[in-house]
């Protein structure tokens, strides 16, 4: 009896698990049916986190490729030429960034990836993509030794990936302009700097310590802590008697908003200033009234302010999905773009077909793009970095993100 | 001393949090010798029941009529899950090799995340808990929350209630003796499923009362917060003596504390500064329990048993 009633339950796990294939099967069949009418079907690989607590700004990214793709498609902006999207999830683990783009390699009809969100899963990604002269556009990666190479702060740069590229501002500018403005703007003196040890956060805090302590501000204390974790009353405590008058954290919204609503809560008011990985709705949704009076830095100007990017929020709200583009929507949008761009490029050249094996000339034809995108110009210097190189203030008002200046940070 | 009570009384309350899970690795192992790999994921699960009867109660709803509802919540939450993992992952696998139901453990734990992560609302990223109303309160330099108090209550209680039901009631001494030897409790008229679905229900209530402590501290929930608090808790249990109650309780407040203070005080000695941060404190942990284990195979309160082969 007992065994008949397992067996029933695996029968229909067995056929649910079928059902849920045949689905997907046919699904990708009408997919490549599509290609079939004289166009060549190109493919633009996405990797970003898609599970795990930084879902929200990797399916941002996704969506806003998937617009892109949508919108060059709909206008065939490339005649001849049909784009798809292949969205794998590297769930912010620096391996699995690895293994993505192994199969996005392997499989020929990726011309272009856009991703991944986290600096360390790019570190792990660049090689792989670059033997096989593959196009990479980062819309977040923040970290300068992606493009400058490991010597950058020396003076020493050199571009380590022909095939590395990336719409968002370095931390090189991001941590001096946060330090600029804590220092001057906020007249704060005494930081307390918190890392979650990724390669973004640590090089985050770096820059911005360097600059910081450049000024005259003196680094009352510092702590190293888990992502992931959610206990921070060690680090509260250490923050508390260090006496500092504010606290500067690498790292991104979900070691932070616990961060400062524990902060709060033990009684240090003091403001916490984060970087582009603070800057999301879900901060304040998370920490509540706390987050009240923190900072954060974002790359580019905000885009609900830009006149180019208008188009870009109405479609994305016509589009139906489920999720905000959040924090780097924007830059994904440009950074598929700016593949597309290439690829135009690329087949115009080439007598209006794309040539056989197009990924070297995409790469070679990325350095030149320049188009009017969602985050004003976007175009790339020597090292592929961006050469929009603005950044913007946010703060928390009456549990929403303000925006508190936009510029940019020189020298 | 960069505020000795206070550091003193985090780590407590952090410590009681893991041992109130930690129970639930005891109990199992001590009757099956399963490490149940799930039981942090029973955990989250805990607290997203408890969340989800708050949201049902709908706002304006008192917290102190909220609060046992939530706890009820969690604790049906956790018991169903457990009582249903036990009955279609792990009893099929009774009799099989040990490293088997351990393996089903770890895709027990894996299944439960996900099911969380693609099928409750908005989980995919933290989810905002409820708080208590009221304090914080300074009690002589310390600051204290009124999720603090929770914590205490509900660790002393919790405790309490085990000891008694284990020692005193009749259930309980049928787990006594399943655990000292199943085949001849078996023999004696116990029956050994009963007991053994009375160890994960147990244990599984626990965890979610622990769940709805850490949403109530921390404000927020997510899918994946079982994974690392449930890997201290069964750390917890391992330096209390594995099987021994009383010893998961003991070894999660020793485990709390050792987090909490080499956090801050590593730094105190000449040249330990950079091992000293948030970071550092699971090595710290860690390192403690290896020491204990060399000193005492058994853990702190564990018995000596043969074992059975």
């Amino acid at each position: 009896m007992r065994n008949r009633s397992l067996l029933v339950l695996t029968a229909i796990a067995a056929t649910g698990t079928l059902t849920l294939t045949a689905c997907g099967s046919r699904a990708s069949n009408s997919g490549s049916g599509g290609s079939s009418s004289g166009s060549t079907t190109v493919t633009i690989g996405v990797d970003a986190p898609l599970t795990g607590s930084l879902s929200a700004l990797g399916i941002g990214i996704q969506n806003s490729v998937d617009l892109a793709i949508k919108t060059a498609n709909k206008n065939n902006e490339v005649p001849g030429v049909t784009f798809k999207i292949e969205a794998l999830d590297d769930k912010a683990a620096p391996q699995q960034g690895s293994l993505n783009a192994t199969q996005l390699v392997g499989d020929s009809s990726v011309i272009g990836v856009v991703g991944p969100l986290n600096s360390g899963v790019a570190l792990t990604m660049q090689k792989t993509f670059n033997n096989a002269n593959l196009v990479e556009v980062s819309p977040a990666n923040t970290n300068p030794a992606l493009t400058q190479g490991p010597n950058w702060q020396t003076g020493t740069k050199a571009r380590p990936f022909a095939s590395y590229f990336r719409t968002a501002t370095t931390d090189a500018i991001q941590g001096p302009f946060a330090a600029q403005f804590a220092f001057s703007t906020l007249g704060k003196k005494k930081v307390f700097l918190v890392d979650n040890k990724d390669a973004y956060g640590v090089g985050l805090v770096g820059t911005f310590k360097d600059e910081f302590t450049k000024l005259g501000g003196t680094v009352a204390g510092q702590d190293h802590v888990t992502s992931g974790a959610s206990d921070f009353s060690s680090t509260v405590n250490a923050i508390k008697s260090s006496g500092a008058d504010f606290v500067y954290f690498g790292g991104e919204y979900p070691d932070a908003a616990p961060l400062t609503k524990q902060l709060k809560a033990g009684g240090a008011n003091i403001p916490v200033i984060g970087g582009d990985g603070n800057y999301d709705p879900t901060y304040i949704k998370l920490a509540g009234t706390a987050a009240n009076g923190d900072f954060a830095t974002s790359v580019g100007a905000p885009v609900e302010s830009l006149p180019s990017a208008q188009t870009f929020v109405t479609n994305y709200k016509a589009g139906g999905y489920s999720q905000a583009y959040g924090a780097y929507g924007g830059y994904s949008y440009d950074s598929a773009w700016a593949i597309i761009e290439a690829v135009k490029a690329v087949v115009s050249a080439n007598n209006g077909k794309l040539p056989s094996n197009p990924r070297q000339a995409v790469e070679k034809a990325m350095s030149n793009v320049n188009f009017s995108g969602v985050t004003g110009t976007v175009s790339f210097d020597q090292y592929g970095d961006a050469t929009n190189k603005q950044l913007t203030v946010y703060g928390v008002k009456n549990g929403v993100w303000t925006t508190i200046k936009t510029g940019t940070f020189s020298g | 001393m960069h505020e000795l009570p206070q550091n003193l009384v985090n780590g407590l309350l952090l410590g009681a949090t893991y041992g109130l899970i930690a129970v639930g690795y005891t109990i199992v192992y001590g009757i099956v010798q399963l490490i149940n790999f799930a039981h942090g994921e029973i955990f989250m699960t805990g607290a997203f029941g408890a969340l989800s009867v708050y949201l049902g109660l709908g706002s304006g709803t008192s917290m102190w009529i909220a609060i046992p509802l939530m706890l009820l919540g969690a604790i049906v939450t956790s018991t169903v899950i457990a009582v249903l993992t036990e009955r279609l992952a792990y009893r099929p696998l009774r009799n099989a090799p040990r490293l088997a139901p351990l393996i089903t453990a770890i895709g027990v734990s894996i299944t439960l995340q996900q099911l969380v992560w693609g099928f409750y609302p908005s989980a995919k990223s933290p989810r905002v808990f409820p708080s208590l109303p009221g304090g914080p309160f300074h009690v002589g330099g310390v600051l204290i929350q009124s999720a603090d108090i929770f914590v205490v209550v509900a660790a002393v209680l919790s405790t309490l209630f085990l000891a008694y039901f284990v020692r005193t009631t009749r259930t309980g001494r049928a787990m006594q003796a399943t655990a000292q030897d199943p085949d001849t409790a078996k023999l004696m008229g116990i029956n050994t499923d009963r007991v053994i679905v009375i160890a994960f229900a147990l244990g599984a209530g626990f965890a979610g009362i622990a769940g709805v402590a850490w949403g109530l501290r921390y404000g927020e929930i997510k899918f994946d917060m079982g994974f690392l608090t449930g890997l201290y808790a069964f750390t917890a249990a391992v330096l209390g003596g594995i099987g021994n109650i009383y010893g998961a309780m003991l070894g999660g407040l020793v485990l709390g504390l050792v987090q909490n203070l080499t956090a801050i005080y590593i730094a105190d000695i000449p040249g330990m500064s950079q091992f000293s941060s948030q970071s550092w404190s699971s090595v710290w942990a860690f390192v403690i329990l290896i020491l204990v284990l060399m000193v005492r195979p058994q853990g702190l309160l564990g018995e000596r048993v043969a074992d059975r082969a």
